[in-house]
């Protein structure tokens, strides 16, 4: 590490100093984020009567492997992360697909009453879901969706967070740029489908990544949507039922939370710029 | 061209514009415009003790019973320490943590990395997670020789805080991103003037670092406070319909879902979400209106 400090040398143990400081003040808070998910990987792999051992052990010296097949196949992690994964994959798929279109009529288009139907979406912003739970209860109901896939995730195709998101970044393109693709004889969804879409392809990314965030971790629309039919219950919901079942077997349930958490431990591995971006939009600028 | 053309152009522009916007919009109509409006309706109406009878309307009168209800009263205070327990030591946490990560230094992605991870966990992995280190027998608590009775997640005084303690630490990663985003778009150049002229680092903080940093905090502060309404699944896992009252964890959004799924009561429900919504609605709209008085704009 090029040290800048090198250049006063007079000040520097106190410099130093103060980096030890910062590392290690640092690190104690990196503990203790991690203290908790790193406890649930360790009680995973200890037989129950160790969990309850006091002090409790911080390695797990003798790892019971087998926790992980037994919420894999016993606790249905399987079905329940398959099911995660198809409901995740719908909404995500519908919302960057809704938002696309309708952001580019926003931001390309010229319509009488742009700027009202434009309120309108980012009106919706001000409605959380929570509110409309118990009419969409009725509604889903009635359309015969319980304990289906259209009826966990129709309701979620749309979002007016995101429609927002591309239309800022559809306003970034050049206006010359649709008016040479005009000369050239592209329609509208040419445009679209060849150059807007591949330009704003990182916004695109950002708005995936936040709607695989939100949709994995649903909880109270699977809660009440989901009954009691293990076919298409979630990840989320299917914790609860772990826990519930099995507390004489702890290991096994926290086998499955972590199990639950890997795929946006490693989502936010590969995309923690997209995230960061999508999670920052409105904060700054 | 002829104007002909010309309008028959538009004309085709603006069907093809409401044509991209229909699937949107079909899905707003259904699923959040007409439920929300719904809900006037549905508070108007009273749902009968017993399953299959019809609803009959009574006017205001149920609003003023829920509103003057003692569960009520109580749901709305632990909905509100709830908040003032999460939310200011969320923004806080994740601010001293990206202060401190805030310096191209080695290591620090990796640091970053760790303290924005809390963001992906959801809330029934949370639940478990703390559930267990909160377990009175399995615990670390007894450990720590701070084992409260009854069990603190059973506890009318220690439930809420323990259940708020999961909210903050999940908040925490998006609480840190928030944060360190807001300090990276600082100019480097105001800081850097500002250490010329001697400013001390505490000098710094507060007259400079903050008032910079006050357009981060306040969206900070927004998002915070929404999330801290709209968190239940904490409370719906470790403690449970049962007990929630008991604890006084009853939070507004638990007592929707209550309503919903177990007292079978859409009125009792509408009334609810329209307390949280014109709640969210009111503190966005004072927020935004603080945020145009007090906050510092760059160049202003």
């Amino acid at each position: 590490m090029p040290e800048r400090e090198n250049a006063v040398p007079t000040r520097r143990p106190q410099q130093r100093l103060r980096l030890a400081a910062r590392y290690l003040f640092l690190t104690v808070g990196a503990i203790v984020v991690l203290f908790p998910l790193y406890m649930a990987v360790v009680n995973s792999l200890l037989e129950p009567s160790q969990i309850a051992h006091q002090p409790p052990p911080l390695i797990p010296l003798h790892p019971q492997w087998h926790t992980y097949p037994d919420a894999w196949s016993g606790g249905h992690m399987a079905v329940y992360l398959r099911n995660s994964a198809i409901q995740t994959s719908i909404i995500v798929a519908g919302q960057i697909v809704t938002s696309i279109l309708a952001a580019y009529a926003f931001a390309f288009l010229e319509f009488p009453f742009r700027r009202s139907l434009f309120v309108v979406f980012l009106m919706t912003l001000m409605i959380p879901f929570e509110v409309t739970v118990a009419t969409n209860l009725s509604t889903v109901s009635s359309l015969g969706w319980f304990n289906t896939f259209p009826g966990l995730t129709v309701p979620f195709l749309a979002t007016g967070f995101g429609t927002f998101l591309l239309r800022q970044a559809f306003l970034q393109i050049p206006r010359d740029l649709r008016e040479a693709a005009q000369l050239d004889g592209y329609g509208h969804l040419r445009f679209l489908w060849s150059v807007a879409i591949p330009l704003v392809r990182p916004a695109i990314a950002a708005l995936g990544v936040f709607s695989f965030l939100g949709a994995w971790n649903q909880y109270l629309w699977p809660l009440l949507v989901t009954g009691n039919d293990n076919s298409v219950r979630t990840v989320q919901i299917g914790l609860k039922q772990l826990l519930n079942t099995q507390l004489d077997q702890l290991n096994v349930s926290l086998a499955g939370t972590v199990i639950a958490v890997a795929p946006l431990i490693i989502l936010l591995l590969i995309f923690q710029k997209q995230l960061v971006r999508s999670l920052t939009a409105g904060a700054v600028k | 061209m002829s104007a002909r053309t010309l309008s028959a152009r538009r004309r085709r522009e603006a069907g093809l514009a409401y044509l991209l916007l229909l699937p949107a919009l079909i899905i707003f109509a259904v699923f959040t415009f007409y439920p929300f409006l719904k809900n006037f309706k549905l508070a108007l109406y009273q749902n009968p003790p017993y399953p299959g009878l019809p609803s009959h309307f009574v006017g205001l009168h149920q609003i003023g019973s829920v509103l003057g209800s003692s569960s009520f009263h109580q749901s709305l205070i632990s909905t509100l320490l709830f908040v003032l327990m999460v939310v200011p030591t969320g923004l806080l946490g994740g601010l001293v943590l990206a202060l401190a990560a805030h310096r191209q230094l080695k290591g620090m992605a990796g640091y970053r990395m760790i303290f924005s991870s809390t963001v992906v966990s959801s809330v029934a992995v949370a639940a478990v997670v703390f559930g267990t280190l909160m377990d009175p027998v399995v615990g670390l608590l007894p450990w720590l020789g701070l084992n409260p009775h009854p069990a603190i997640l059973d506890n009318p005084t220690w439930a809420l805080p323990a259940v708020a303690v999961i909210a903050i630490w999940q908040f925490l990663g998006l609480s840190f991103i928030i944060m360190t985003a807001g300090l990276q778009s600082m100019p480097d150049e105001v800081l850097e003037a500002a250490r010329l002229d001697g400013a001390g680092s505490w000098t710094m903080f507060w007259r400079v670092t903050v008032p910079l940093l006050s357009p981060t905090l306040f969206f900070g502060l927004v998002v915070g406070t929404i999330y801290a309404f709209q968190s239940f699944g904490q409370i719906d896992i470790l403690i449970g319909p049962q007990n929630a009252a008991f604890t006084h964890t009853n939070v507004l959004l638990y007592y929707v879902y209550q309503a919903l799924s177990i007292q079978n009561d859409p009125g009792l429900a509408a009334v609810l979400s329209l307390v949280l919504f014109f709640i969210l609605l009111a503190l966005t709209l004072l927020q935004l209106r603080f945020l145009e008085r007090r906050v510092h704009y760059a160049g202003a």
